[in-house]
């Protein structure tokens, strides 16, 4: 109840829809569901200049984390991708990284 | 429109520029600001730190960062003179104040919701205490 950003979204919408596909697969991957820990931290802004938090987005290649891998919501994701491509204008993060 | 923009300026300066060079680009940079009508609500050299990627040849540079309160055409001017002065490797100007509005906004909302809820919760456990009283006194 703490979050603003799309309770369905994260919440319940996704969860049944999960559940309902698992058995048909064979419960293969039963991974709990993730959520976004912006919503938890209550985080309005993410800012361009921590480079620290925004690090923990981009995997190796440099390229932005999906939010289906992270959980992050999508009000937070857009602020986290637009906070990301702002960082790699001023070469705080790498466009491309191998 | 009345209202006064609020800007993050972050700047990039040459690594073989020196300290003085610095302060003097800064100081240009006030004026320029101050000149127009706008002010300089903080200025913030965060050092010299490694790029992600070259730029200009260069691996490293010092990065300025500057809050900017004004209408708008002291940035348009500043980013001109940005933009032709070599010791510059990279400027991006951002606008916040609009950001930071709806920030405070969604903080409100929060607040609003927070205080609505235990007190609404309050307020019903001490309606049951009331009927259980009741209860007991018939």
């Amino acid at each position: 109840m703490s979050s603003n950003y799309e309770e369905r979204d994260n919440n319940y919408g996704f969860e049944r829809e999960y559940e309902r596909a698992m058995p048909g697969r064979g419960g293969r991957r039963m991974q709990r569901r993730k959520i976004c820990r912006f919503c938890i931290e209550k985080v309005d802004l993410i800012d361009f200049k921590d480079v620290k938090l925004l690090q923990s987005y981009i995997p190796e290649r440099g390229k932005i984390l999906p939010r289906r891998i992270s959980g992050v919501c999508a009000a937070h994701q857009r602020m986290l991708a637009e906070a990301i491509k702002r960082a790699r204008n001023i070469a705080l993060l790498p466009y491309a990284a191998d | 429109m009345a209202e006064k923009r609020i800007y993050e300026v972050v700047f990039i300066i040459d690594p073989e520029a020196g300290d003085d060079e610095v302060m003097r680009l800064s100081e240009a940079v006030q004026k320029i600001i101050t000149g127009l009508g706008g002010s300089i609500t903080k200025t913030e050299v965060m050092g010299r730190r490694q790029l992600a990627y070259e730029i200009n040849h260069k691996k490293d540079g010092t990065y300025v960062l500057l809050e900017v309160a004004g209408s708008g055409a002291e940035i348009a001017e500043l980013e001109r003179r940005m933009r032709v002065n070599d010791q510059i490797l990279r400027y991006m100007t951002i606008r916040v104040d609009e950001d930071r509005r709806r920030a405070d906004k969604l903080k409100a909302r929060r607040a609003r919701k927070a205080a609505k809820q235990p007190g609404s919760k309050k307020k019903q456990s001490a309606a049951d205490a009331d009927e259980m009283e009741e209860g007991y006194a018939a």
